[in-house]
């Protein structure tokens, strides 16, 4: 235990019986447990937790509460923690940012000498003409000002994600949303608590006690904890506040996604510092953050204190530090007259000076701490008059005001407006089913804080449907609680009003008088608000010191927003756990034993090859196709079952061709476009009945396709009823010479006689016991039946197949066989040899449009395009047996310097014996032979000619055997 | 996130909605180019309440949303099957 603690009941938060070694700067650091990295190394003496943004002046903690940069450290490979909320634990690896050679020997303090030459603006002045300097300058400044360190070989970490929902969710845990939860709670609601720090009660946990106070709020808490119908989620922070209710609440490594009917924002209020000269020395800090140190950690902030003081609470702090054993050497009170509190009359009472009318005019620092301080005389707005010898002190504690801490309550849509008689902005334009309750909305006194927060939680219960009687409003009473604008500028600057961006007060002048005088202006011209907390400990002080430099009113400066993540979210949480579908086929196992290589397509895995070695694979696999017989997995296909009198005048009118006059047992080629004739699906539709088509889509358009047909019927209104059934079937494609021989051997009561079942026919049967749908289509350019059965049954004819093939040397072919066998043929991929813009004229698909027809979608567009000049063609090509370079796909085709086309396909064909592929060239490029030049990796031409498709059995004689 | 009274699921997460645009008049075949390309790359987004078409992804439910878009409040929803499309004003 070290001998720095105070006594019980200081420090309710650690245990003094265990203690926790650590690691700062290299140093073995003990602390106890419940101690946040700050608390401990407070507790040890190390005040200074890290090198200011721009100058590197040591800064040590400021509101103990995360409300600045000041005490972000890096631990281990996490950057940015905040110091003083970050509990400690065994051998947690700490180090101080923004720092060259470590914080005590930090060489970037030097910058300090050199920051008169960095005015306000610096980067947008200094750095942006000529244009060419910021690439210069950039990585310097990006080095110097970092704040901590995005590591490469950060280990990977579980997150996850949670749905949470409630009636009511409470935001702060204090007594009024410890009122709030407790009154929605027994007026029926299921109610959320959400409190950032490890413990409930807020305020009530570390400041100076009121008579039966401490109990009153734990019994509070503990009747909150113990109902039923509460939830409490502690160490958990409310990032945003989103539409309808929507919250994101972050606790460890989870992210909650809360979902309420109302929303009670009990977030409280947080001081404010006051400016000075060195006022962003170590040791000086908020009156709260003193108390904070006191009696949740049991440190005590310093040996000689003088207390900054704007309202009476600064005179519970100045009676606390002294029963703590602080010499409390002064009190400055701002205000020309403290009044007669009994408060100041105990500090009085205790014999501590106390000067009335009294700023500290400047700090002192000795060995990166704050050592002395000099007073002085308030003459006016932001003045003082003689100042005084240094009065020797280690801590300087501030209560001179409060912000509400207002965030939530803007992101909800309320309004903030500025109150000359509390200095603090007060909330208004409450949205429906938004409340606050206590000093966020203005109620300050314990037990008016208690009867706000009963009547936010019974109105927010009542919006929630949980009918209650309702209390009326609760006066607010923040007058007196907060000093106008405590900004005190030095005729030798250092008086830091952002900590977070090192600004000065005269940087705030000097952007105000440079025209920069609109709040929203102000903060994006300095940075002010910018940094990493967002400016919620100083934000109100800036909009103060603009309104007092431009002699405006406060309503007319405006305020900035603080906008989510209000403490920030991790990459971690957000990339997290994902809810992706991963989708498998029927005969993903079977694959899987067969030694595939598996791809992503889509939402679908699929076989890419299989075996090992892709070059081989696919030979082998092409090879059997060509050959003998091969069997593909094509059940990632898209299938839509379209039934109805209407159906085939339905498929009309989404498709481009005909189909009223499609035979039954016949299948036909389906072309879709949008409403700019751009294509944007293909597929086929094979009619089973007069009044029933089953038409595929592509892989990944098929949710598109089916959304688009629901879109237009839901106008047409047409008898038809369409059905995805894409999961409910698979499909086997049994592809190459020998297909026949095998489905016969299977056993089919389908009569495979050409004749019979000729090319571009479906039948339906039955393929070994198994109820199939048999369609003789194919990508390939073979004999083959694409056979769909329900998917419960695709393994049963799968292990059937490859039973019945063994004799005729069949093989399973993956995806990438697949691509090689239809680019032999000079089909085209939707997707890839297409784009949003390609019409079926570019695409060479022109036969698959129905000139007689009257409409279909896309088609008044179409016809506009069809009626214009060309711009390009889709063609196939050959490549020159010479070229040095194999091109790959979006590779450009160049033409007299400049880019004619891309090509969208390519591979060699080992069918062929050559390279083959598919580009877009320009019009008059696409006849027959023309060569054309492409650039290849490394900007080497390769030339290649224009061939007819298809590359492979031109005559189409195989697929139709 | 937003809600979206779906008219036949209920209030439901924005996420599993599709947008399918603003509710408009489709030209015959044979229209002046100028109103087909009127009507496939210019939109009328105005700050009023608009007609707009909504998918329910999970049910495939296609409905009417009258929102405005200068406030993102969504004022009604409807089947294409209610009278109320048919009407075609907005309230």
């Amino acid at each position: 235990m070290s001998a720095a603690r105070l006594p019980a009941p200081f420090g309710r938060l650690v245990d003094r019986e265990r203690s926790v070694t650590f690691s700062f700067e290299g140093r073995r650091i003990t602390g106890l447990a419940g101690d946040t990295i700050a608390s401990a190394l407070a507790a040890n003496g190390q005040w200074m937790l890290s090198r200011s943004f721009k100058y590197h002046r040591p800064r040590g903690l400021v509101s103990a509460a995360g409300l600045e940069a000041n005490a972000l450290v890096q631990v281990g490979h996490e950057p940015n923690v905040a110091a003083d909320r970050r509990a400690i634990t065994p051998d947690l690896d700490v180090r101080a940012v923004n720092t060259f050679g470590g914080l005590d020997h930090d060489l970037g303090r030097a910058i300090g000498l050199l920051s008169r030459f960095m005015p306000v603006g610096f980067y947008y002045r200094t750095f942006y003409t000529p244009r060419a300097a910021w690439k210069v300058w950039e990585p310097v400044i990006r080095r110097l000002a970092g704040l901590g360190t995005i590591s490469p070989k950060a280990p990977h970490g579980y997150f996850d994600k949670a749905y949470l929902f409630a009636d009511v969710a409470v935001i702060g845990g204090g007594p009024a949303g410890l009122a709030a939860a407790l009154a929605a709670a027994e007026a029926g609601a299921e109610v959320l608590l959400v409190e950032d720090g490890p413990v409930l009660g807020g305020s009530a946990t570390f400041a100076r006690p009121e008579p039966n106070g401490v109990a009153a709020v734990e019994a509070l808490a503990a009747r909150v904890q113990a109902h039923p119908r509460v939830t409490v989620l502690t160490e958990a922070v409310c990032q945003g506040l989103f539409a309808d209710h929507w919250l994101s609440v972050t606790q460890g490594n989870r992210l909650n996604k809360v979902r309420a009917r109302s929303v009670v924002v009990a977030t409280g209020a947080h001081e404010s510092p006051a400016v000075f000269r060195g006022n962003d020395l170590p040791g000086i800090m908020l009156g709260s953050a003193a108390q904070r140190l006191m009696r949740l950690w049991a440190v005590r902030p310093g040996r000689e204190a003088v207390v900054l003081a704007g309202n009476d609470d600064a005179y519970e702090v100045a009676l606390d530090l002294a029963e703590a054993g602080v010499r409390v050497v002064a009190v400055a009170d701002l205000r020309a007259d403290p009044g007669s509190d009994p408060r100041v009359g105990a500090v009085r009472a205790r014999g501590i000076a106390v000067h009335a009318g009294t700023t500290v005019a400047e700090a002192l620092g000795q060995d990166n701490h704050v050592a002395a301080v000099r007073l002085a005389p308030v003459t006016g707005p932001g003045t003082f008059g003689a100042v005084g010898e240094p009065v020797a002190c280690d801590l300087v504690a501030m209560s001179v005001g409060y912000v509400p801490a207002t965030a939530l309550l803007t992101q909800g849509g309320a309004r903030i407006v500025p109150d000359d008689a509390t200095f603090m902005p007060r909330v208004e334009d409450l949205p429906a089913g938004l409340f606050a309750a206590g000093s966020v909305g203005g109620v300050w006194t314990a037990e008016r804080v208690v009867e706000d927060g009963t009547r936010a939680g019974r109105a927010a219960a009542a919006h929630a449907g949980h009918a209650c009687p309702v209390p009326g409003p609760v006066a607010p009473d923040g007058e007196g609680r907060t000093w106008p604008i405590p900004v005190f500028p030095h005729p030798k600057g250092k008086e830091f009003i952002d900590f977070d961006e090192d600004l000065q007060v005269h940087d705030i002048i000097d952007a105000a008088a440079m025209g920069w005088d609109h709040i929203q202006l102000l903060k994006r011209f300095s940075t002010a608000g910018m940094g990493p907390t967002q400016g919620k400990l100083t934000n109100a002080l800036v909009q103060g010191l603009l309104g007092r430099v431009t002699r405006q009113v406060a309503p007319r400066v405006g305020t900035v927003t603080i906008r989510p993540p209000i403490t920030g979210e991790k990459l971690g949480h957000l990339a997290g756990r994902g809810f992706e579908p991963r989708r498998l086929t029927a005969l993903h196992h079977r694959h899987e034993a067969l030694g595939a290589t598996m791809m992503v397509a889509g939402t679908w895995m699929r076989p890419a090859h299989y075996g090992p070695d892709l070059a081989s694979a696919v030979e082998a696999e092409v090879a059997a196709v060509r050959q003998a017989v091969g069997m593909i997995d094509v059940s990632t296909l898209g299938k839509l079952e379209i039934r109805g009198p209407d159906a085939a005048r339905f498929l009309e009118r989404i498709y481009t061709w005909k189909y009223e006059t499609l035979a039954v047992g016949r299948v036909r080629y389906v072309l879709m476009l949008d409403e700019t004739g751009g294509i944007i699906d293909d597929g086929v539709a094979a009619r089973v009945h007069a009044e029933h088509f089953y038409v595929t889509a592509t892989t990944g358009g098929v949710d598109r396709v089916y959304r688009l047909m629901q879109f237009f019927n839901a106008q047409w209104r047409m008898k038809v009823d369409i059905a995805n059934v894409t999961a409910a079937y698979a499909g086997i494609n049994v592809l190459g010479p020998a297909s026949r021989a095998v489905v016969q051997a299977v056993g089919t009561t389908v009569d495979l006689a050409p004749d019979a079942f000729p090319y571009l026919g479906v039948r339906e049967g039955e393929v070994g016991g198994v109820p199939a749908r048999l369609m003789r289509i194919g990508f390939g350019g073979e004999l083959g039946y694409e056979i769909h059965v329900p998917a419960s049954q695709a393994g049963a004819l799968w292990d059937a197949l490859i039973k019945a093939g063994a004799g005729h040397g069949l093989r399973p072919v993956g995806v990438e066989a697949q691509r090689v066998l239809r680019l032999e043929k000079g089909h085209v991929i939707v997707g890839q040899d297409t784009d949003s813009l390609t019409h079926p004229l570019e695409a060479s698909l022109g036969w698959a449009v129905g000139r007689k027809k009257t409409d279909f979608v896309g088609k008044p567009a179409l016809d506009i395009l069809e009626a214009r000049p060309q711009s390009r063609r889709l063609v196939g090509f050959a490549l020159d047996p010479a070229a040095a370079v194999i091109p790959k796909e979006n590779h450009l085709v160049i033409r007299d310097g400049r880019i004619a086309g891309r090509v969208t396909s390519i591979t060699r064909s080992s069918t062929l014996g050559k390279v083959i592929g598919l580009a877009y060239v320009e019009p008059d490029q696409a006849g027959e032979g023309t060569v054309f030049t492409v650039r290849a990796d490394g900007g080497t031409l390769v030339s290649a000619t224009v061939v007819p498709t298809p590359f492979y059995d031109p005559d189409n004689a195989r697929q139709e055997m | 996130m937003k809600l979206m009274p779906c008219p036949l699921n209920g209030p439901r997460n924005m996420s599993e909605f599709s947008y399918g645009g603003e509710v408009r008049v489709r030209p015959e075949p044979g229209a002046d180019p100028a109103v087909v390309a009127d009507y496939v790359f210019h939109k009328h987004n105005q700050p009023e309440v608009t007609r707009e078409w909504w998918c329910h992804v999970p049910t495939s439910t296609w409905f009417i949303a009258e929102r405005n878009l200068a406030t993102d409040e969504i004022v009604r929803t409807y089947l294409p099957s209610d009278p109320l499309f048919a009407e075609g004003g907005t309230p």
